[in-house]
């Protein structure tokens, strides 16, 4: 079905959307008997070089409810100037301006829409914290506003714009205060003015009270570089055996309140930078007796997490407020320790933040993630948009189920808003404050046609995709992606359907729903969950005899699909064990927003093997692909690990690299590195990058990932000399495929 | 009393003053030497005769007597008083005119009164009706001051003698020669004098019998005077009629005769022809001798009928008062104990002596009790049950500045330092060791002096006895022979086990509107920086162990980072008012050297940043707060200096209202005007106490501030309360500085907790001033400086011993400002008697002024003002009455006798009667009397007498040569001279008043302008011009500010200017116009209390 694959990576390249299903099933029935349900992928800003925006307003259906945009699929009677609607088939007449251009672009507001708020930590690598945003300043459009807030024990808030004497605004760290006190305290709110007859001019009316502290770069840039440079380590002495006070929740709560009271609705960022988990006041992970650990997962699971509760729902509603407003939150922590994220990770999840882990703010990872940040595309524009709302209109046949992906429900209701919600649901409308080009978000639908009332031969449904944004240009943009698919009966034509199948996108949007499913449930439910689908899939596409494992064959369109949920299974987004809840959180909230090529990575990560036999191929990711004469490149997403085989070690040892005659080797030992830093120049997050060989301690990376094909257990069984055996008790590829077919075979479930 | 006509008081004093002077100062000390008799007496003689005739009436007189000078009996001085008020008072008209005549020009004034003379009648009734008011002046002649405590009226001639030279006669006493010197300065030691007189010394004991002094100490004198002046004051008559009231007086009833009587007793010997031979008899010779102490007025008082009545007769109504000048004169007390005690040092070895008073210049030898700059009690002999504690209402009370500052020629107090075991103690009572301990059984074991208990000296401590009991190394050690000393302490007595980091001064400046504007912020930022070099250092020590830190605020605060290593300072915002909290550590405190760049850099920029603010409104709790925070924070103690401007009206916890409401004055409501509106200053400074956080308040109003809610925490925390109402630079910056510099540079303790222990028998029961109590037994002050005192009230729980006496001992433990944590001990040992007359010989009328002022001002905050005043005179009269029933030799109950130790107490109590907190006056605002009730609170003896009595000198009396202060006149208005230059001081203003005749030359070189009328009134600073007379004025002013420990802004006055008021107001003989009595009138109220209470 090579005609499918390119059919679905152009609609991909096109359109930023890939299906489960690219032939729908046309009753809810059989929809639901297709165990993956109908959904998508979709990259809303995906960067399209050729697709230049119209600088005129999209024309809507006028049916109020269904509002859709004019789109290629509707039928136009160019002579009446009318339209089709082809969600509502509602007919509807050109404006009269829509023959020609209008320049009605409208302005973006007058207030520079973008501005970044700063928070630091204390840590000895302050240091180089403040070279990174000192580096960061340089990259910012001059006339963007920056602030800068500062937290240690208590939070100040830095008055840019002052001379001489540098001021700042400070709050206790362990009292939450509502945006209004906030902006009360930090006088934003406007003086009531009092006596106005009396005084009839008062000269300056402060048209910007905010300016204090949100300053564009170009003006303050000195300033700022000066406070940052004067920055200390929270002065507060820490006692031995404590931790530092750290006052995030409420650091965070005042920047919200801050661009709250300040520019609601405007793009703003606000940088969260932390060396450690916050220790007091709303928000505290962790107290700061350094003799009570931070919570593990084996706390959370005996219910021993004292303050996770608590923490979270401040961070979840500082995240919904956040929302509302259109901002979004990064979080930047560097530590050894876990700093939080699992309580935190809502923060970023919700708005479309940034969520960046490392150990040190003093390490390549951080710096070049962050600068990451700030990169440009072809245009010149930063890779980043505000505040965009996602709006999707189906036609009847279809509604819409929920979404995945770094959004929040605008809990708008509607005629196609399903009543089963997959993620979040019961809306046609998400608030996806922060995008950059490659966010994506999983769309479930529910076919909602019933079995009795069968769609013609040869009908398409429709969707459309409707994402208004702020460019990083100020713009205000609208994208809009409408797609149609062909209805199959699939009893009929289940081949047809079968066929256009997405495995990928479909193990991808499964993943999705397991990992949200392992937010709120234990994870081996979800396992058993995922397990369950798996089966049924495989009941229902399988070819086999009945009771005989040894028969059962899935067509091509489906081969890998199993293998797929064997390493998802496996993976840090199901399994706790040997993560930290910050880690777990930390993998899922980039699980949750990449798109599938990487969520792919992810899931299954590539592995390529280096010899002198050829050049790179990309192997099996199997212990046997551990070989002595290999080097390997593993690229999970988040590391990326090269292996030298025992044998290339010992040479490398020996110093063969470095004589000429052997120069071939020098190449071989160099070619992964290249393909490494080709692979690290692209990624965001900066994958942690690990050169190890045979016998290293971090091998431990790779072994962890391979299919354990030889184990301790069986090693003598296979009693062949290549591979590395793994010393685990995990089921292999092998043995979990041949479970899967029995149970598949099996008329037992 | 016949005499007593009530006579206008006023007027004709005045002018004779300038007499006075002499007198008072002739006649006590005179006494032996002076022969001399001022001029007055001649005139008195004149007027003797008079009364000699008079006497006859005797009793007559004595009314007479009574109602004018009674007081004047007292005060050996009052020979001078007694005249005018004789005069009057006497029905001898004929005479005492002539007296007055004679006397100065300055008699005139009498002149009026005597017209009076009709007066006994008339005094009676005012009393009668009138009672207290004003009229009183009738009362006043109803008291014959004659200090006579004879009845005995037959020295009516005497009685005479009396007026001028009551005080002379009181010398007389001694020598009734000395009567002529009388005249001028010998008598003072009224009682005392005596005393010294030689003959006398034995006063006390004999005093015992005070009683008879009166007569004559003062009270023979006057008793006499009284009469005399009476004539006069009936020659004077004419201009007496001024009262009509007074004439009525009459009323009183013979009483004052009887009065007078006393006077006479001793003396009836009209013989100093001149006006001295009347004395002498009066003095009593008789008297004399025996107690020159006390002086009795034997007057009847205007107040009773009676008095008036019988005296009535005699004159009519001439309108009679008492003799200012024969009643006692705190001046003349005041010079002659100078004269007595100024010279030899005060040696402390000797349990329950009287030390001089505080207003004498005196050495302290410490032999083993405490000096008087410590500790001073309202008696030095206690009775030895509560019984006659009881009887007697003479309050207990020790008055302790334990951290005292002691004049250049006398050593601190010795630091002892006992090692780790810290100071040796009793096991029981916890008592430190003293000089008072007895060590038994070889020195091996000790007996505690305040509980008895039997303790083990420690090996380390052991110490062979000598062959009296005493340890052979007593001398060795200060604990053991000093009644002041110190004691390293150990870690123990250590808040949290911890020595004490230094303590921090921070400087909160309140940057609204207000302060900005009146140029307050630049001023005070300018003297910062240089003022942070002087901070108070221990020792020797190079630079001060003191940290600083800054805080600026007005509706919010802004802290400020001055670390060394900042090239600027930092400023942080806190507007969380409601939660207040320090928002850094490191940087706020610093050290002045390390960050002098910074903290100049700061303090150039404060007032640039703030100049061009809006913000009008402040808060003020959360100031405090964060600074005690602060502190908190930097575990240390320390002091907050706030400078403050306005009603903190923000909306912050301790927000404050306007409730200022004059029309509560006088109602039940009126103790609301004192207290807090709120009760979270009290919590408030709990929290300041435990942190040690002492705070200092600068305030700046330009309209009501609420200063008693403000100034409950500088109160609580023992800290001062600064007022400069309407503050404008130009006028009040030096005011300002100097006092800024002062209490930025004082030496203070922090964190100190001082515990009063005793011995068996009496307890500690009731504490007064600037700090704070959680339990009954420890005062706790988080910060105490050498101006402040606690004052202590002890009650009975057990019967004295005479033998062991009493013992006190203070024990006070604190961090000095170096760090160093130490406990000051002070121990005094007083005398019990089973007597209530030794009770009353060893009081100090000063000290009792303090306590009862201190108790008075408390009692406003719970009771009404008018109950409150009832209580003090009540107590005053129970006082008196009792020493006249248990003490006084028989006389008649028209006589007013006084204690020679109290009497003093009329003039004082009545000063504080009509203090501003006790009977406001209209320009006296809510706010001035909070803070004037605050700042009493913890005066020491010496603020309080200066502050109820002020200091009147005249500048242009004494040669210009002199170096010495001029001696002082009363504080009346009868006492200025228009041709005359005054200052006048107590201790909070100092007035120079111009009298409208003045030399043309004295202001030209004072004021360098030609003439009166072109002397700016309200003038601050005397130009700086290089001639005697100015320097020499300058010079006195300087010193007298060197005097005080608040700076007193100069103002001055010209006579019959608008501003002369405010002077008047401190004028406190004379009736004010708040209606507060003057001293004659109520001294005649007294007198008739205490009759009533012995009747």
């Amino acid at each position: 079905m090579a005609t499918y694959l390119e059919f679905i990576q152009q609609n991909e390249e096109r359109d930023g959307v890939r299906f489960s299903w690219n032939v729908w099933p046309s009753s809810r029935l059989e929809a639901t008997r297709m165990v993956v349900p109908l959904a998508c992928l979709l990259t809303p800003l995906k960067e399209c070089p050729d697709l230049p925006p119209v600088q005129y307003e999209p024309v809507f259906c006028s049916r109020p409810t269904c509002k859709a945009v004019l789109n290629p699929l509707c039928q136009v009677d160019y002579r009446a100037k009318l339209w089709a609607c082809n969600f509502c088939f509602q007919r509807n007449q050109f404006p009269p301006a829509y023959a020609g251009i209008s320049e009605v672009n409208q302005p973006a507001e007058l207030m520079p829409q973008f501005s970044t708020i700063e928070y630091m930590i204390q840590e000895d690598d302050l240091q180089a914290l403040k070279e990174s945003l000192q580096m960061s300043l340089s990259l910012l459009p001059p006339d963007a506003l920056v602030g800068l807030i500062t937290f240690g024990r208590m939070v100040q808030v830095h008055e840019l714009s002052c001379e001489g004497i540098s001021k700042s605004y400070v709050f206790r760290g362990t009292k939450d205060l509502t945006a209004k006190q906030i902006q009360d305290m930090l006088g934003l709110t406007k003086p009531a003015m009092p006596m106005q007859q009396a005084r009839p001019a008062q000269p300056q009316e402060h048209p910007f009270v905010s300016s204090r502290f949100l300053q564009p770069i170009h003006k303050i840039d000195m300033n700022l570089t000066d406070l940052l440079g004067e920055l200390q380590r929270d002065p507060w002495p820490v006692t031995q055996g404590k931790r530092p006070l750290r006052s995030t929740g409420v650091a965070l709560s005042i920047a919200v309140g801050l661009l709250e009271g300040t520019f609601p609705n405007t793009g703003a960022r606000i940088m969260l930078f932390t060396g450690g988990p916050p220790t007091q006041g709303p928000g505290m992970v962790v107290g700061d007796e350094l003799k009570i650990p931070i919570r593990s997962w084996h706390d959370i699971e005996k219910d021993n997490a004292r303050f996770m509760k608590k923490a979270t729902k401040h961070y979840e509603m500082l995240a919904n407020r956040t929302a509302v407003n259109g901002h979004c939150i990064d979080i930047y922590a560097c530590a050894l320790d876990q700093t939080g994220l699992l309580e935190m990770k809502c923060c970023a999840n919700l708005t479309g933040g940034h969520m960046v882990m490392g150990d040190s703010f003093n390490t390549s990872l951080f710096k070049q993630t962050f600068q990451r940040i700030f990169s440009k595309d072809f245009n010149g524009d930063f890779r980043m948009a505000f505040g965009a709302t996602l709006e999707v209109k189906t036609s009847r046949e279809l509604k819409i189920a929920g979404a995945i992906g770094p959004c929040v429900s605008l809990n708008v209701k509607g005629p196609c808003v399903s009543e089963n919600e997959l993620g979040v649901g019961g809306t046609s409308q998400w608030k996806i404050c922060g995008l950059d080009p490659t966010s994506t978000l999983g769309i479930y639908f529910e076919v909602v046609n019933q079995h009795n009332a069968p769609i013609p031969q040869g009908g398409r449904g429709a969707i459309q995709f409707v994402t208004q944004y702020q460019h990083s240009s100020t713009q205000r943009r609208i994208r809009v992606t409408t797609i149609a698919r062909n209805w199959a009966d699939a009893q009929s034509q289940l081949r047809h359907i079968e066929a256009a199948f997405d495995q990928e996108a479909a193990a991808v949007l499964m993943a999705r729903l397991g990992v949200f499913r392992a937010e709120s449930e234990e994870g081996p439910d979800v396992l058993r969950w995922l397990d369950r689908q798996l089966i049924r899939l495989c009941q229902k596409f399988g070819q086999y005899n009945k009771e005989d494992p040894t028969s059962f064959r899935l067509s091509d369109s489906f081969s890998l699909y199993p293998q797929f949920m064997f390493h998802l299974r496996r993976s840090p987004f199901l399994q706790v064990f040997n993560n930290s809840p910050d880690e777990s959180s930390y993998y899922r909230h980039h699980f949750a927003r990449q798109d599938l090529t990487q969520s792919l990575i992810m899931i299954q990560p590539i592995l390529y093997s280096y010899s002198f036999q050829g050049p790179p191929e990309p192997v099996l990711l199997d212990s046997s692909s551990i070989l002595a004469d290999r080097i390997l490149l593993m690229d999970t997403f988040f590391q990326i690990v090269i292996y030298l085989g025992e044998t290339i070690a010992q040479w490398r040892k020996a110093g063969y690299q470095d004589m000429p005659e052997y120069e071939n080797f020098k190449h071989l030992l160099q070619a992964p590195l290249d393909d490494a830093q080709e692979i690290l120049q692209a990624r965001f997050p900066m994958p942690r990058y690990i050169n190890t060989e045979h016998g290293g301690s971090q091998a431990r990376f790779l072994l962890s990932k391979v299919n354990p094909s030889q184990t301790h257990n069986n090693l003598y069984a296979w009693g062949q000399e290549t591979g590395a055996p793994i010393l685990t008790d995990d089921v292999s590829l092998q043995v979990f495929m041949d479970h899967l077919k029995k149970l598949a075979v099996s008329s037992a479930c | 009393m016949n005499v007593n006509q009530s006579v206008p008081p006023v007027p004709p004093f005045g002018q004779p003053q300038p007499v006075y002077p002499a007198y008072h100062q002739s006649s006590y000390g005179g006494q032996p030497g002076s022969t001399a008799p001022p001029t007055p007496y001649g005139a008195y003689n004149g007027p003797v005769p008079g009364y000699q005739q008079a006497p006859p009436q005797g009793v007559s007189r004595a009314p007479t007597s009574s109602g004018a000078p009674p007081a004047s009996t007292a005060q050996a001085p009052c020979g001078q008083a007694a005249y005018g008020q004789f005069g009057q008072g006497d029905v001898q008209n004929g005479p005492s005119s002539t007296v007055q005549m004679q006397r100065l020009p300055g008699s005139q004034p009498f002149g009026s009164p005597l017209a009076p003379v009709v007066s006994q009648p008339a005094v009676l009734q005012p009393y009668g009706s009138p009672p207290t008011s004003a009229q009183v002046t009738t009362q006043l002649a109803g008291m014959q001051i004659s200090g006579a405590v004879a009845p005995a009226p037959p020295s009516s001639g005497l009685s005479y003698g009396p007026p001028t030279s009551l005080a002379s006669a009181s010398g007389s006493f001694p020598n009734s020669g000395l009567y002529g010197s009388y005249p001028q300065g010998q008598a003072p030691p009224v009682g005392q004098a005596q005393g010294y007189l030689g003959v006398q010394t034995p006063q006390r004991s004999a005093p015992s019998q005070a009683s008879s002094f009166t007569p004559p100490a003062s009270g023979g004198p006057r008793m006499p005077s009284m009469t005399g002046p009476l004539l006069p004051g009936q020659g004077f008559g004419g201009p007496s009629v001024s009262q009509p009231n007074h004439v009525s007086s009459p009323p009183p009833q013979a009483l004052p005769p009887g009065t007078q009587m006393t006077g006479p007793p001793g003396p009836p010997p009209p013989m100093h022809s001149p006006q001295q031979p009347g004395y002498q008899l009066q003095q009593n010779g008789s008297f004399g001798p025996a107690r020159g102490p006390q002086p009795n007025y034997g007057s009847p008082y205007p107040g009773v009928p009676t008095f008036g009545s019988q005296p009535g007769p005699p004159q009519p109504l001439p309108p009679k008062r008492l003799d200012p000048d024969a009643i006692p004169s705190p001046i003349q007390v005041i010079e002659d104990d100078r004269n007595n005690r100024g010279t030899e040092p005060f040696v402390t070895g000797v349990r329950g002596q009287v030390p001089p008073l505080v207003t004498t210049n005196f050495l302290v030898k410490d032999q083993g009790n405490a000096s008087p700059r410590y500790i001073r009690c309202t008696s030095y002999n206690i009775p030895c049950t509560s019984d006659m504690a009881k009887q007697a209402q003479v309050p207990l009370a020790a008055v302790i500045k334990p951290l005292a500052r002691l004049p250049p020629e006398e050593a601190s107090p010795y630091v002892v330092d006992h090692g780790e075991s810290g100071p040796l103690r009793c096991n029981r009572c916890k008592a430190y060791m003293c000089p008072f301990m007895q060590f038994i059984e070889g020195g091996r074991r000790f007996q505690c002096c305040f509980c008895s208990c039997i303790n083990d000296v420690p090996p380390q401590y052991f110490q062979h006895l000598d062959h009296t009991g005493k340890r052979v190394d007593a001398y060795d050690r200060p604990e053991l022979s000093l009644g002041s000393y110190e004691f390293l302490a150990t870690v123990d007595y250590c808040k949290n086990n911890k020595f004490p980091s230094p303590p921090a001064f921070i400087f909160m400046i309140d940057v609204s509107y207000n302060a900005i504007r009146t140029g307050l912020v630049r001023l005070l930022c300018e003297e910062l920086k240089s003022l942070l070099d002087f901070l108070p250092r221990e020792g020797g020590a190079e630079e001060s162990a003191i940290r600083v830190g800054f805080v600026t605020y007005n509706k919010v605060l802004h802290f400020y980072n001055v670390k060394s290593s900042l090239a600027q300072p930092q400023m942080m915002v806190v507007s969380d008012v409601a939660d207040m909290f320090v928002p850094l550590l490191d940087g706020f405190l610093v050290n002045v050297n390390e960050s002098r760049a910074v903290i100049t850099s700061l303090l150039d920029q404060i007032p640039e940043m703030f100049a061009d603010t809006r913000e009008t409104e402040t808060v003020f709790a959360p100031v405090i707060q964060a600074g005690m925070e602060a502190l908190k924070a930097a575990e240390c103690a320390g002091k907050l200096f706030l400078f403050h401007t306005s009603l903190p009206i923000a909306e912050a916890p301790g927000k404050l209202k306007n409730r200022d409401d004059r029309k509560l004055i006088n109602t039940d409501k009126e103790k609301t005007l004192f207290q807090p509106q709120t009760g979270a200053y009290q919590t408030l400074a709990k929290e300041c106490v435990a942190q040690g956080c002492c705070v200092d308040l600068f305030l700046f109003p330009n309209q009501y501030v609420d200063v008693a809610t403000l100034s409950v925490v500088p109160q609580l925390t023992g800290g001062s309360v600064y007022k400069y109402a309407c503050f404008q630079v130009e006028n009040d910056q030096e005011r300002f500085l100097s006092d800024l510099r002062r209490d930025v540079q004082k030496v203070v303790g922090f964190d100190a907790v001082m515990r009063v222990r005793t011995s068996t028998g009496i307890r500690a029961v009731d504490f007064f001033g600037a700090f704070y109590m959680s339990n009954t037994t420890d005062v706790e002050l988080a910060g105490l400086d050498g101006d402040k005192t606690v004052t202590v009230e002890f009650k009975h729980d057990d019967r004295l011993n005479e033998e062991s006496g009493a013992l006190l001992q203070c024990a006070l433990l604190y961090t000095s400002c170096a760090g160093q944590r130490r406990l000051r001990i002070h121990n005094l040992a007083l005398n019990c008697c089973t007597q209530l007359a030794d009770l009353y010989r060893n009081c100090e009328t000063d000290t009792l002024i303090n306590y009862m002022a201190k108790f008075a001002y408390r009692g406003v905050l719970n009771s009404p003002v008018k109950a409150v005043r009832d209580t003090l005179i009540t107590q005053c009269a129970q006082i008196l009455a009792c020493y006249r029933k248990n003490c006084a030799s028989p006389s008649s109950a028209g006589q007013l006798i006084l204690p020679e130790c109290m009497k003093l107490l009329p003039v004082y109590l009545n000063c504080v009667l009509k203090s501003d907190v006790l009977q406001p006056g209209a320009e006296v605002t809510t706010d001035d009397r909070a803070y004037v009730r605050q700042l009493v609170t913890s005066m020491d003896v010496a603020e309080t007498n200066v502050f109820f009595y002020p200091r009147l000198l005249p500048l242009t009396k004494s040669p210009i040569e002199s170096t010495t202060e001029p001696p002082a006149v009363r504080a009346s208005e009868e006492r200025l001279s228009n041709g005359d230059i005054y200052l006048l001081e107590n201790g909070l203003n100092l007035f120079l008043w111009v009298g409208a005749s003045v030399q043309q030359g004295v202001v030209q070189s004072l004021f360098s302008v030609s003439s009166f009328s072109q002397i700016i009134s309200g003038l601050s600073v005397l130009p700086v011009l290089d001639n005697p007379l100015s320097k020499k004025v300058r010079g006195l002013i300087d010193s007298l500010r060197a005097q005080r420990s608040r700076y007193m802004k100069l103002i001055v006055v010209k006579q019959e200017d608008k501003l002369e008021m405010l002077f008047k107001h401190f004028l406190v003989e004379d009736k004010s116009l708040s209606g507060g009595a003057s001293y004659v009138d109520f001294l005649c109220h007294m007198h008739k209390e205490i009759r009533q209470l012995l009747s």
